[in-house]
């Protein structure tokens, strides 16, 4: 299969070979259908795409920059770590490039009411900053054990007017916020957009948010052919539900000489089954409408991930990292917690930049290829989010707290 | 033809509709399942839904959550799910599955097929199974005596409900309300007509559930729709008065069927 045929997908009906599809009620179909139909219509309308153009550039600050994190590249083996500055985006992460293009879609299907799930609170607040923007009513859902670790992004939401619904049911993660918000969906779709947060869920929204992602890779590559006259090596990105590191991936698909690294949470370790490597260590099924790797038991039923970042603490994936970890086009390795809370010291303490610990995943992979490729190879991580909202779960982890 | 089928004939020419009654296998424990089935066939249900409980039923209301959490947590398996489908085949009444999606795809689809007939089971309904993604399980249950069972919801345009009852072979079941299951106080409106257009489309017999919960809505429901499907309620009064309590709901909504 040529690489481009790669970018081509998914199928008609949302496939990305066996993954993706709509695995939703009959309740939703008309939904996703006229969703469907809003996103492709907008996406070829000069006046969306100029609308969506001046959001990007004026509100959110378009384009991140590439920094050169020279200290920190001297603990990856005399590779060079260069960052893609998502972080510095409104809103602190790449969330929200989405929910500015969702937004818009919103309005032009007459909707006057937006949901989202949200882990980490990192699209929670993108949303409710969109739906302020756009004069949106929005409810965001979110477990309640998130609302503890992630208490600064819950104060933001309330602040930008948003409804913040902490959900008490199963594991009370991200898993159970995609639960309720899809209960809300079925039964308010009429006047309600679910604006979900990543590349999961019932086409077309796989497709749908990589898109609206994939401006971070598109600048990215653009930026290092007119800086450093090269494409990187590697480019790396944390893998949840996988929308930051689609959104990098995609552009460099084509050019197959550059490795597509995504790091998973892998909690206190595969080993123990504690942890959100779906793709490392889960199998094929079938959660929240779309088939992917899932981590599950033998009678199907969904197990509860586990990772001190709650952006990642998801037990599915989007089925495009399924697609490409099964054709090999990008490879998919684990971190753990104590790993990942390693780089993010170090990317504090020879940066000056606290990364949010869903991207100290990344940067821990980074380190550690960067040690396999040594001098001269160029690693790209997406630093895909800023750790304000970290700053109590790290304090506490490092022992920092009086 | 299947006993599902023959069961709706059956109240066809005796001008009523089926009650159709649903209860997740295991609540409140494997045997107590069985046993409140018992008792609503008894008091008038003429067909049996057993819940495959599932980790994350994003269609169901709180009443169903918290009864499938029990369930789970006293350790039900796919194998309590045959099991008691097989119990409750045997008191001879049709008995059908209702599953999300990822347990069955996970049993192994033609797998499934195979032991839910082999212990006595009529049909499975999949309710977050798209006819788009079904040519598997319509291969895989063909050539068992499996009938296929998908819903039809009030947003759903004529083309859609074209889709759903061509690869439909039980029933088609017709959502009374836009949301998850439980009980509601009043129904929409446009139900009638979702029926009535359904009705276009085949010739299969049509049931009506998800918010329908007392003998009134029943009663009224029974005038257009070939059956009537009460979950929630079921659920509610076995958590208040066990069987007996089950019994007299099955009573209460059976009598208003005759038309």
């Amino acid at each position: 299969m040529a690489p481009n045929d790669v970018v081509a997908m998914p199928d008609l009906r949302g496939h990305f070979g066996k993954f993706g599809g709509r695995f939703v009620p009959e309740a939703l179909m008309a939904a996703l259908d006229e969703l469907d139909e809003a996103f492709r219509k907008a996406m070829v309308d000069p006046n969306f795409l100029k609308q969506l153009r001046d959001l990007q550039v004026n509100y959110t600050g378009r384009p991140s920059p590439i920094t050169e994190a020279k200290r920190f590249s001297e603990h990856a083996g005399g590779a060079t770590v260069l960052l893609k500055r998502e972080d510095l985006n409104h809103t602190g992460s790449h969330k929200i490039n989405n929910v500015l293009g969702q937004g818009l879609l919103t309005q032009r299907m007459g909707k006057t009411r937006v949901i989202a799930e949200t882990g980490a609170g990192q699209h929670g607040v993108a949303t409710a900053t969109v739906a302020a923007l756009l004069g949106l009513e929005c409810v965001v859902y979110m477990g309640e054990e998130d609302t503890k670790r992630q208490a600064l992004n819950v104060a933001r939401m309330k602040l930008l007017g948003a409804t913040v619904v902490p959900v008490t049911n199963g594991s009370r993660t991200l898993k159970d916020a995609i639960n309720e918000a899809m209960r809300d969906w079925v039964a308010n779709v009429e006047n309600t957009h679910y604006m979900l947060g990543t590349v999961a869920g019932p086409a077309p929204f796989p497709e749908m948010v990589r898109d609206f992602h994939r401006i971070i890779g598109d600048e990215s590559r653009e930026q290092m052919l007119d800086r450093f006259g090269r494409l990187p090596d590697v480019v790396a990105a944390c893998v949840g539900g996988g929308s930051n590191a689609i959104g990098i991936f995609t552009a460099f698909i084509p050019d197959s000489d550059v490795r597509l690294l995504g790091l998973e949470a892998g909690g206190d370790g595969i080993e123990t089954g504690r942890h959100a490597s779906t793709i490392v260590g889960g199998a094929v099924g079938v959660l929240h409408g779309a088939r992917s790797y899932i981590m599950q038991d033998d009678d199907g039923q969904t197990i509860e991930s586990h990772s001190i970042s709650a952006g990642l603490d998801y037990p599915s994936v989007g089925p495009e990292h399924a697609y490409l970890a099964d054709i090999g086009r990008a490879e998919y390795r684990s971190v753990t917690d104590t790993e990942a809370m390693q780089a993010f010291k170090l990317l504090c303490e020879t940066e000056g930049i606290i990364p949010a610990i869903e991207t100290a995943h990344a940067l821990a992979g980074a380190l550690e290829i960067g040690k396999e490729l040594g001098p001269g190879a160029i690693i790209l991580v997406n630093l895909s989010g800023r750790g304000d909202k970290d700053v109590e779960t790290a304090a506490k982890w490092f022992g920092m707290n009086p | 033809m299947s006993l599902l089928h023959e069961v709706f004939a059956r109240a066809k020419a005796e001008n009523r509709a089926v009650l159709i009654a649903y209860l997740p296998a295991g609540y409140p424990t494997e045997d107590g399942a069985v046993e409140c089935i018992a008792a609503m066939v008894e008091g008038g249900v003429d067909i049996v839904e057993i819940g495959f409980p599932y980790s994350d039923p994003v269609m169901d209301g709180p009443t169903i959550q918290a009864a499938v959490n029990i369930s789970l947590a006293g350790g039900t398996k796919s194998a309590t799910v045959i099991n008691t489908v097989k119990r409750v085949a045997e008191l001879g009444v049709p008995t059908l599955v209702m599953s999300y999606w990822n347990p069955i795809e996970r049993y192994g689809l033609t797998e499934f097929a195979t032991d839910f007939s082999a212990a006595g089971g009529s049909g499975v309904i999949t309710p977050d199974l798209t006819p788009e993604e079904a040519q598997e399980w319509i291969a895989a249950t063909s050539d068992k005596n499996v009938e296929r069972v998908f819903l039809v919801a009030l947003s759903s345009s004529d083309e859609r409900i074209s889709k759903v009852a061509n690869v439909t072979t039980g029933f088609v079941y017709a959502g009374a309300v836009m949301g998850v299951t439980g009980a509601r106080t009043s129904l929409s409106d446009a139900i009638e007509g979702l029926v009535a257009k359904v009705r276009r489309h085949t010739d299969l017999p049509v049931a009506v559930g998800l918010g329908v919960s007392t003998p009134e809505q029943a009663k009224e429901i029974a005038q257009y729709a070939d059956g009537v499907i009460v979950g929630s309620a079921f659920v509610t009064a076995i958590e208040q008065g066990g069987p007996a309590a089950a019994k007299a709901l099955a009573q209460a909504l059976s009598k208003g069927l005759t038309r």
